[in-house]
């Protein structure tokens, strides 16, 4: 008997996928792959978004589009109900653990009567069980979870799971089959979508996160981290919490345990001490650069390079051999 | 108004984890609790929109062990009215936490349940949301800025790069995040007022749910890393190991 598909939640921003959804497709494949199922990849909007033809590729075996005029923004109710409606169908459901994702999966999950389990890191069947590995105190200690129940619900963190072509997919042989809307009652109404002039990336989703601490001594000073990350290109600026409750940059952007838990490629910390809550939330960076005037700091036990000096003289130096570095390729 | 806010008892965020004997749990011997960060946003938007609506009634719930009265006492000593502890030993998953919760306050009459949108713990952003599905409410998860007029909600939620604007009507149920407020420190008076104010133990059952919990580690220590050098001059060093060894750039 073949076992259960695997369902991937993509999402998508202006009907455009957004990357972290070739993240969760990769996630649904793993499992899939362990469990011999297949993986249907569920997209919503006012139409089918673009770049579906795309998803065979990056490990979809068929894609399920759920249209409606009322989707064109994210819809909590209506795209709940209508995953609940065919959640029964399936082993395991996979969501992005993003803000749409933390927020869509519980009502999934409560709808079908199943437990979740929010920032995965790593997934596998063990005797034909979802186990989920997942950092719990903030990265303090690894959890590893089984999920009894099906569907098995998860959200997997980003940047964690790699998005994978699958070798010999013919893009365009993808079937995409519409999925029915049901009766559904809507108690919340996304009206709007406040951006920034300059589009932000997030620190939980950008390969490159330069962080600031107390170090930088005034908000302002904040502009050297700014020109870092724009000479680096596709980089966030985090901030320590000292500084975000100092008021001085948004709560958005603090990284540790009450903040965001990150793990980019690249994490470079600029005059961050090293509380035991920042480490928390972002020592599962790939690799970390500390660059701090106290060689003592806490931060340089866990950075793979460290610069002991004077971040105004460090932070410029670098923003410039990266600039001529990017100008020579 | 009638408020609802519902709370967690976690390890202080500043404190060291020690993993326990069963290899499942942590130690909990010598570790200092506190209220969940996040729900003191949820204690602090209660007070402040009963103070703001000039009549009503706020209650704290927990579902928890005998010592979670104390964090239910330090809402108290914020200013919340009266407390509720649904007693229930061990660590039951969320969906059951969130059953629990939906049949205490399904019959209370609120016209808001308020809680943190994760509790720093076991990081799983659900309960919340879950008790909405379950009684059938409207729900916001993780509330930024808030806005009540005539029984109507105007939020803003962080998602990545932006904010997103929901809307709903009371009876509602919402997540707070930070930045939707400055949470009071308790007062003298108010901690003392609240060892006198009404706290209530129920016993509650809940199912065995169908998160099971295999083991519980340390993460891997990372490799001590190296300093590169002093001052500026190390940077062309530093961007020779960032792109020949770790490949980063």
């Amino acid at each position: 008997m073949p076992a259960k598909p695997v369902l991937a939640v993509l999402e998508t921003r202006d009907g455009v996928l957004r990357k972290v959804s070739h993240e969760v497709l990769a996630a649904a494949r793993r499992l899939a792959a362990a469990s011999e199922g297949s993986v249907d990849a569920l997209v919503c909007g006012v139409t089918v978004p673009g770049g579906v033809d795309d998803l065979a590729s990056l490990g979809a075996d068929r894609v399920l589009a759920v249209t409606h005029p009322d989707f064109g923004r994210y819809h909590p109710d209506g795209i709940a109900s209508t995953i609940a409606s065919i959640g029964a169908g399936y082993g395991a459901i996979v969501f992005a653990a993003t803000a749409t994702g933390k927020d869509l999966a519980p009502r999934v999950a409560a709808k079908l009567g199943v437990g979740l389990v929010a920032d995965v890191v790593g997934l596998a069947i063990e005797g034909g069980a979802v186990v989920a590995t997942r950092p719990v105190y903030a990265g303090k200690a690894i959890q590893k979870v089984k999920l009894r129940a099906t569907p098995a619900i998860v959200s997997v963190r980003p940047n964690t799971f790699e998005a994978a072509r699958r070798p010999g997919c013919q893009a365009d042989r993808i079937a995409v089959e519409a999925v029915p809307v049901p009766a559904f009652e809507t108690r919340v109404r996304v009206t709007g979508i406040k951006a920034p002039e300059k589009a932000l990336l997030d620190v939980t989703e950008a390969p490159i996160v330069v962080s600031g601490g107390r170090g930088l001594k005034d908000p302002t000073n904040f502009h050297l981290l700014e020109e870092l990350a724009e000479a680096l290109g596709n980089t966030a600026v985090g901030a320590s919490r000292a500084v975000v409750d100092a008021g001085w940059r948004e709560h958005g952007a603090q990284v540790g345990q009450t903040g965001k838990t990150v793990s980019p490629g690249l994490y470079i910390a600029v005059g961050i001490s090293g509380a035991i809550q920042h480490l928390a939330g972002m020592r599962t960076a790939k690799t970390i650069v500390a660059i701090n005037r106290d060689k003592d700091a806490p931060i340089f036990k866990i950075a793979d390079y460290g610069i002991v000096g004077d971040l105004f003289e460090v932070v410029p130096r670098l923003t410039e051999e990266i600039r001529k570095l990017k100008s020579e390729k | 108004m009638k408020i609802a806010v519902c709370l967690k008892r976690v390890p202080d965020t500043v404190a060291k984890i020690t993993i326990g004997s069963d290899g499942k749990s942590i130690d909990e011997s010598g570790l200092k609790f506190v209220l969940n960060p996040y729900d003191e946003f949820a204690v602090e938007e209660a007070i402040a929109l009963k103070e703001k609506a000039g009549a009503g009634e706020t209650v704290a719930y927990s579902v928890g062990t005998d010592a979670a009265q104390e964090t239910l006492r330090a809402a108290l000593a914020m200013g919340i009215d009266r407390a509720v502890l649904l007693q229930n030993p061990g660590s039951p998953d969320g969906l059951e936490v969130a059953k629990a919760l939906a049949a205490e306050l399904g019959a209370g009459g609120f016209d808001l349940i308020l809680f943190g949108k994760l509790a720093v713990d076991d990081y799983n952003h659900q309960v919340g949301v879950m008790v909405a599905e379950l009684l059938g409410l409207p729900c916001i998860s993780s509330v930024a800025h808030l806005a009540v007029a005539d029984r109507a909600i105007e939020a803003e939620r962080e998602i990545e790069g932006g904010l997103e604007v929901v809307s709903c009507r009371l009876p509602a149920v919402l997540t707070c995040d930070k930045g939707l407020n400055n949470p009071r420190l308790p007062s003298l008076k108010g901690i003392m007022a609240a060892k006198k104010k009404p706290l209530e133990n129920k016993p509650a059952t809940l199912g065995a749910g169908s998160i099971e919990v295999l083991s519980l580690e340390y993460p891997a220590e990372r490799q001590a890393g190296r300093i590169v050098g002093e001052g500026a001059d190390a940077v062309p060093e530093l961007l020779r190991l960032l792109r020949s060894e770790a490949k980063v750039l």
